[in-house]
Formats: structure tokens, C-alpha cells, sequence
């Protein structure tokens, strides 16, 4: 095994010009599943820097390969972030390595405020990319406005390397609110917990994150300028009060406890397959009922559920027809295929665009079908 | 603007396509007389008009699939026409095509608000989606200044935005699933009420597709709970350049206003004539709306007003009633109307990087200087949507070739400054030809294989977005 690492869009396109052989595409592999066989690595964290950054106009531009957590320190000197709250899955999945924004953006890793700022592809304004026949690509921009031409920008992301390779990646980013605070409800079961979430995302307090930990509590998260998020963290509660009282955490210990939700720390260190499901978010306590599961956690005000198995239990065969997706995230051994499989008529048009813009099947082949 | 010539065989073939199409659709669903088509004979791009072969109006899924399989073994290219708003020509005919129109199409058959979503059919109205659930306290945030008349369906083939994508985002971040038909007829479900619609994401390319990649009938949309308030300033300045700072400021220091709308003099001008809003006669004006409480609007409006004081600002006008809001927002929403009473106007929406506004606001006046244009700028400043409005004279020879040659120019300024040719109109046939401004040839193909992969025999929509001569061979295939 070899592991290849192009020092720039030129470099990479020659090489998957000439190439026959598969390639595993990494960043810095902190959030890759493999279950393929044996082969050579495609290294992208030399297509590294920040090329454009203008806080003014919100906008970021950044090689694939730049490092995640460089960025977010640049960003947080000019009091801004990437809107979609980046989970960290090395205390997951045991990875270690550095996270760069092409990966990032090749598994559309978004976090607990993605139910209300979006996840990584609604903040994704532009990317490049080179196809598995060595082409390059420009999609999208610099801007945050933009409909010209097809929309690529979103097919790339979430395509986990199998249809093209990402040079260079453009965000639009959000200031970083003054305050934050987060409501906790303790002793809800899941049911209520998931109609106690439905009640505040559906007021008006803007409500950015919204988790239910078993055992642990029901966490709401409010952000903004620390007179609003008084006010509306009152208002909250009140709103609330049918399901009991609420404790308030404040700044600090709402940042710990929204980065423990978003990397999923309840999973660190126990055993088992770990899956993630995307669901209907009142669906969710149901459908959690047939798992025998080991460890659940839901965010997303229950429109993600984080399941922890038994090592080789298929959650498909469990879950039976369900609407949404089921997604393998740890496991030690390929029971099931990573993705869940889709309709025909759906699989048929996925399958057709990899081998459009991977004809040779060299790009992560069988990762997502 | 060319369009490809008919096919021949298809006109010869017209009587017959259109009993076919009766056959399998209701009596009232198949128009074919040149008096009743002539209503699709163009959509909002009124210089553009062409009669279509025949219109057909379904009322169900199953209707859209029998009518496009059918086309489909024709051989008869579609045109997907929502409610015809579109100001790039997307819903433009060929004389050798079908007009699709989804409305009649319109009802709401879900609507969830546990989940925070509405399922509704593609012909229903953008503005009637707000109407079905305001009632309960929510709305559905894109809001193109259309949105009275324009369709769901037409929203999604252009991924329209509005006044207020700075806080909400544009239609593609409020889409969660479509019921889409190909143009074989097949009937595929993307998405739904979860989050992300799972492996390739075909629900983010089929949104901005401009109807070339299949018929969406019916859309699981996002709904949000009503914000408690909210309320505008107005400010205006003595120069483009320091009310462009302002925007950046603005941005910068952290408050995300809903929407920062832009007007320059010579629109300022012409909505004051029209709407008598009160707006004071300056360089250039911002229209900045925050949402909240009233405390949260009093924060972050304070906030704003510390900001434009430090920029000399010649007016400051803050709502402090609804009656207020409403007279500061009167004159930007008839800013269209207003100059359209003057002139004829051909209406642009390129994208800036905010950072370039006054630069380029400098370059488009002494463009239309030097082609003996007057131009007025009225745009979502925030994002860096522009729409600069060109007035001409549609009666005078020569007029509108010079308004389009000077549009040309203004979109190349607006991509070589690292912005985009449209923002939220799309491309259709008005800006199809000015593509390879902003693509490489790369570039496009990488569009074309999503589109041959869609619809392998180029039926839908053909003759848009791309230059023909890119799309020839592959259309005469």
C-alpha cells in the first residue's frame, strides 16, 4: 500500500488521469469508514491554506486539505464560525489525526445547530474538485447568492470521495453570538423528551440546539446577546413548565456540554457498533423501542439518533420500513453495507452519476454502493 | 437570443400528439388552440414569446408521469412551467414543445407541526404555503418579491431566494423532499420530514435544475415559528462607498439582521415620485430589519445606530410603530413598479462579494455614462444579490440591443470581481449565453453528464441554461 499526496490541483489531476487502480481518499481520515479492501491512499492534506478570508462579507476560502481546527481559530479571532458546529469524531470512532474541511465536507458533517442554521452543505458556497477522469472542476463560488448552473456544490458534499477529489472549499460563516445558555429538563422519558423539543423548536426563542440524553437530561440551547437570551430562556421555561422545571447552564458549561452532544461523548470508550439515524423527529422514541440498543442519543430534536449495538446486530433488519436512513458509523467488521441502500429507481441514478464522474470506479469504490 | 429551430416532424406529427395527450388526461387538461396557448406563450421575460405545440394542465402525479412517458416516446421536448413569473425565460417555448403547467396542482396534503414541515403539491403558491400555517404561529421563510403568483415548483427549478436568505437561506436550505418525475415517466421520492435525504445528495441538485432534470409535484418544505416582531431603520447616506462600509460593519460586528436592502439615488428618486414613502433625497439608502422582542429589536437596533452614526449618515430613521415599518418598506417593494411607470427596465441579478459593492457600483455608473443608459440600483446589499434595473425604451430602434449589450457588461463586472451571474433568477435563456463568462468548458461539462444522467435524451427544458452551441450535440442525439 502507498499513500499518494499531491501538493496541488495540477499534481492531483495527472495523477487521477493516469490512474486504474482504487484509491482511498483521505483528509485526515479522523471521520472515514472503511470497509473496502486493501488500497493505496490518496492523502489530500497538502492542498492546504486559507486562500480568501474576508469577515466583512462572511466569507471563507480554504484549500480541502487545511486542517479544521486552524481555521476555526482564525475565525474566532475575527469573533466568527462555521455556522454548522463541526462534530469531532476521534473520541468515537478511535481515529486520531487532524480534520481538515474537505473531509468535513466529503461526509457533510454537521452538528447540533444544524436544525437551525443548517448542516455544512447549506453554508457551502463554492468548491473545486477533480473528477475520477482527472478533470477539473469549478462549482458555486464566493458569494452567498448564487444559481447559476447546476447546484454541484451540494452534490459533492456528503459524496464521501466517490465522485471527484476536493481542492478548495468556500464557506459563508456566521458571527459568533455575545451569550449562550441552555435549558435542562431532567427525568424526561424519551417520548416526552422529544414532544418537550418539538414544543420549543416550534417557538419563537430560536432554539440552536436541542438533545436528549437518557439518564443525563433534555438540553435546549439559545444563543444571542446575553440580554435576549435572558429574556428568552424565561420564556422558555414557562413555555416548558408542563414538563417540569428547568435548570439553566450557563455560557461555559453550555460550550462543554454541546461539544460532549455534538461528539457524542456518552459512546467514548463503550464497546459496540455505533449507528446514526436520520428520522421524522416524533418517529424517533418509537423506532428506538425496537432497537435493543445499548446506548442511545438523540439531537436534532430528535431527527438524529445516535445508536450504540451490540457488535455485528444488523439496526436495518430491527428498524423494518421506516421513514429515513440508517447509517453505520463504527463498527469492526462489515456486517452491512455503511449506507443505507436506497429504492432501485434512486440507487440506479447514484450509480449512474459515479460512473459519469468516475468511470473507472477508482474513487472510494463500494463506499456508498 | 436564438432558440433551436423545431423539429419538423414533430409539428407534422402535432394532431396526433395532441390526441394522444387527450386520451390520457381529463377534457380540460389539453389546450392546443392558438387562442388558449398563447397564454404560455412567454413567462415574466415578456421580450421572448414563442406558441407552444400544446399546453397540458394535470392535476396529479400520475397525470405527470402518463404525460411525459408518452412525450417521452415521442420524442417531444417538455417545457415544466410553474406560474410562468420566471424573468430569465425558463419557462420559454419552442414551437415543437409541451408546456407542463403545475397549477392546478396546488393543495397542501400535509402539514406537521410537531416536525416543522408542509407537504404540498408544486402549483400551490409560495405566499398561500405562509397562508396555510400562519394561522399557528408559522411561516415559510423564502419570499421572492414574486411570491403572490410564483409556484412552489418554479421556486425550486430556481432555487429562489428573497429579501430575508441573509437570516433564513434561499429555497435549497428549506427543501426537505420532493416527489420528482423523469422524463420517462418513472416517479422517484427524495427525501422527506427527516433532515437529510441519505447517500448522493439529489435533492440539493434537482433544486436550481430549472426544470431539466425532471418535474417536482409535490415539495416537503420547511416551516419556522413566527419571529414575536420585527421592525426596520432606515438610514441614508451621502455616497454608495460609505453606505457599502456600513453593510460590512454591520456584518461585522456580529448582528444578523434579516434583511439590509440597498437603493441608490436614482431609484430612491423615481419610488419616492411613485410611492411617496418619505424617503429623504440622499446618494444612497439601506433599509436594515432585525427580528425579536421588542428589548431584542431595541439591542440589536442600538447596535446598528452606533454603527451608522460613525459613518455620517444624513438620515436615521427608526420604525417605531407598524405604521412606520410599512411606510419604510413601501417604497423599496414598489422600487420595480415605481421605475417601471418611467421606462421600460431589464431587471439583472448578479452577485457581489459585499466587499466589492462600491467598486462596483463606481463601474456601473460609468457604464451606463458611456452607453447613454441611466441605471438605478435597488438590491439585498447583505448577501451581495444586486439588481441593478437598466431603463431603456422599448419603442426607440436600438435601444434594447444597447440594454442588453450593457447588461452583458455589467454581469462580466459582477463574476470578475469573484461574484456570479445570477443570484435567485436563474439563468434560463436570458443569461445562457453569457455561461462561459463564469464556467470553463470543464466546468459546464461536469453540469451536462448530471443532466445526461437525468434525462439521457435532453427532452426537458433543452434549449436553457447552457449556449446552444455547448448543448448541440448532444440535444440532435
Amino acid at each position: 500500500m502507498m499513500t499518494l499526496r499531491p501538493g496541488g490541483e495540477a499534481g492531483l489531476s495527472a495523477l487521477l488521469r493516469d490512474r486504474t487502480e482504487p484509491l482511498r481518499v483521505i483528509g485526515g481520515a479522523t471521520r472515514v469508514l472503511w470497509f473496502g479492501g486493501a488500497a493505496d491512499l490518496l492523502d489530500c492534506t497538502a492542498l492546504s491554506g486559507i486562500t480568501l478570508y474576508e469577515p466583512g462579507a462572511l466569507t471563507l476560502v480554504a484549500g480541502a486539505g487545511t486542517p479544521l481546527a486552524g481555521v476555526e481559530r482564525v475565525l474566532a479571532a475575527e469573533g466568527q464560525r462555521l455556522p454548522f458546529e463541526v462534530p469531532d469524531l476521534r473520541g468515537l470512532l478511535g481515529t486520531a489525526g487532524v480534520s481538515t474541511l474537505g473531509g468535513v465536507v466529503a461526509a457533510n458533517a454537521s452538528g447540533p445547530r444544524r436544525l437551525q442554521a443548517g448542516a455544512c452543505r447549506d453554508s457551502l458556497i463554492g468548491l473545486r474538485f477533480v473528477d475520477g477522469t482527472g478533470m477539473a472542476v469549478k462549482t458555486g463560488g464566493r458569494v452567498m447568492k448564487n444559481v447559476t448552473g447546476y447546484d454541484l456544490v451540494k452534490l459533492l458534499a456528503g459524496s464521501h470521495g466517490t465522485l471527484g477529489v476536493l481542492t478548495e472549499v468556500s464557506f459563508k460563516l456566521l458571527p459568533v453570538p455575545g451569550a449562550s445558555a441552555t435549558l435542562v429538563l431532567r427525568g424526561l422519558d424519551d417520548a416526552s423528551a422529544v414532544q418537550a423539543m418539538a414544543a420549543a423548536l416550534g417557538s419563537p426563542f430560536e432554539v440552536t440546539g436541542a438533545a436528549h440524553w437518557p439518564g443525563e437530561g433534555t438540553f435546549l440551547r439559545i444563543e444571542g446577546f446575553a440580554e435576549s437570551v435572558v429574556y428568552r430562556g424565561g420564556r422558555l421555561a414557562r413555555l416548558l413548565a408542563p414538563f417540569g422545571s428547568a435548570d439553566m447552564l450557563d455560557g461555559e458549561d453550555t460550550a462543554r456540554q454541546w461539544q460532549a452532544i455534538r461528539d457524542v461523548a456518552p459512546f467514548h470508550g463503550r464497546p459496540g457498533d455505533v449507528w446514526k439515524l436520520s428520522v421524522k423527529p416524533s418517529d424517533a422514541p418509537g423506532l428506538v423501542a425496537r432497537l435493543a440498543a445499548d446506548g442511545v442519543l438523540y439531537d436534532w430534536g430528535g431527527g438524529l439518533v445516535w445508536v450504540r449495538t451490540a457488535p455485528g446486530a444488523d439496526l436495518r433488519a430491527r428498524l423494518g420500513a421506516f421513514e429515513g436512513h440508517a447509517t453505520l458509523i463504527r463498527a469492526d467488521a462489515p456486517v452491512t453495507p455503511v449506507f443505507q441502500p436506497q429504492p432501485a429507481p434512486l440507487a440506479a441514478l447514484a450509480a449512474a452519476l459515479r460512473r459519469k464522474f468516475d468511470p473507472r470506479g477508482i474513487l472510494n469504490p463500494g463506499l456508498m454502493g | 437570443m436564438d432558440m433551436p429551430l423545431p423539429d419538423p416532424s414533430i409539428l407534422s406529427r402535432k394532431a396526433r400528439i395532441v390526441d394522444r395527450l387527450r386520451a390520457i388526461l381529463p377534457h380540460d387538461a389539453v389546450i392546443d388552440a392558438p387562442a388558449e396557448t398563447r397564454a404560455y406563450d412567454c413567462d415574466a421575460l415578456t421580450a421572448y414569446r414563442c406558441p407552444p405545440l400544446a399546453a397540458v394542465l394535470p392535476r396529479t402525479t400520475a397525470e405527470v408521469s402518463a404525460i411525459l412517458r408518452l412525450c417521452h416516446g415521442e420524442g417531444v421536448p417538455v417545457v415544466p412551467r410553474g406560474s410562468g413569473t420566471s424573468l430569465a425565460g425558463g419557462a420559454l417555448p419552442t414551437a415543437d414543445c409541451v408546456i407542463l403547467g403545475v397549477a392546478r396542482m396546488n393543495g397542501v396534503l400535509e402539514t406537521d407541526y410537531a416536525n416543522r414541515f408542509i407537504r404540498v403539491q408544486a402549483g400551490r403558491t409560495n405566499l398561500s404555503v405562509t397562508g396555510a400555517v400562519e394561522a399557528d404561529g408559522f411561516f415559510y421563510a423564502p419570499d421572492p418579491s414574486s411570491q403572490l403568483a410564483c409556484a412552489i415548483g418554479g421556486n425550486i427549478a430556481m432555487n429562489s431566494g428573497g429579501a430575508h436568505c441573509l437570516k433564513y437561506g434561499v429555497t435549497t436550505n428549506n427543501l426537505l423532499g420532493v416527489t420528482i418525475v423523469l422524463m420517462d415517466g418513472s416517479v422517484l421520492q427524495i427525501g422527506g420530514a427527516h433532515l437529510d435525504p441519505g447517500g448522493l445528495d439529489l435533492l440539493g441538485v434537482i433544486c436550481g435544475s430549472e426544470g431539466q432534470l425532471g418535474v417536482v409535484t409535490e415539495a416537503t418544505l420547511r416551516i419556522l415559528p413566527k419571529p414575536e416582531g420585527a421592525r426596520p431603520v432606515l438610514i441614508g447616506f451621502s455616497s454608495n462607498e460609505v453606505a457599502g462600509t456600513c453593510v460590512s460593519d454591520i456584518i461585522k460586528a456580529g448582528v444578523l439582521p434579516v434583511a439590509i436592502e440597498f437603493m441608490d439615488r436614482p431609484c430612491i428618486r423615481a419610488c419616492e415620485a411613485f410611492a411617496k414613502a418619505g424617503y429623504p433625497d440622499c446618494e444612497a439608502l439601506l433599509i436594515v430589519e432585525v427580528e425579536g422582542s421588542d428589548a431584542e429589536i431595541d439591542e440589536q437596533l442600538a447596535l446598528i445606530r452606533a454603527i451608522a452614526l460613525r459613518h455620517d449618515p444624513v438620515e436615521l430613521r427608526e420604525s417605531r410603530s407598524e405604521e412606520e415599518s410599512k411606510r419604510i418598506w413601501l417604497g423599496r417593494k414598489s422600487a420595480f413598479g415605481a421605475l417601471g411607470q418611467i421606462n421600460d427596465y431589464m431587471c439583472l441579478d448578479g452577485t457581489i462579494p459585499v466587499s466589492a459593492l462600491p467598486f462596483v457600483l463606481r463601474r456601473i455608473g460609468e457604464m451606463s455614462r458611456s452607453y447613454g443608459l441611466d441605471v438605478a440600483n435597488v438590491f439585498h446589499a447583505g448577501d451581495g444579490n444586486m439588481h441593478p434595473l437598466i431603463l431603456f425604451d422599448a419603442n426607440k430602434p436600438g435601444d434594447l440591443d444597447r440594454c442588453e449589450a450593457l447588461g452583458a457588461d455589467i454581469l462580466k463586472l459582477c463574476v470578475e470581481v469573484g461574484g456570479c451571474l445570477t443570484g435567485e433568477h436563474g439563468v434560463g435563456v436570458e443569461k445562457r449565453d453569457l455561461m462561459p463568462v463564469q464556467f470553463t468548458p470543464d466546468d459546464m461539462e461536469a453540469q451536462l453528464r448530471v443532466k445526461d444522467v437525468f434525462d439521457p435524451q435532453w427532452l426537458l427544458n433543452p434549449a436553457k441554461v447552457f449556449p446552444l452551441d455547448v448543448t448541440s450535440a448532444r440535444r440532435a442525439a
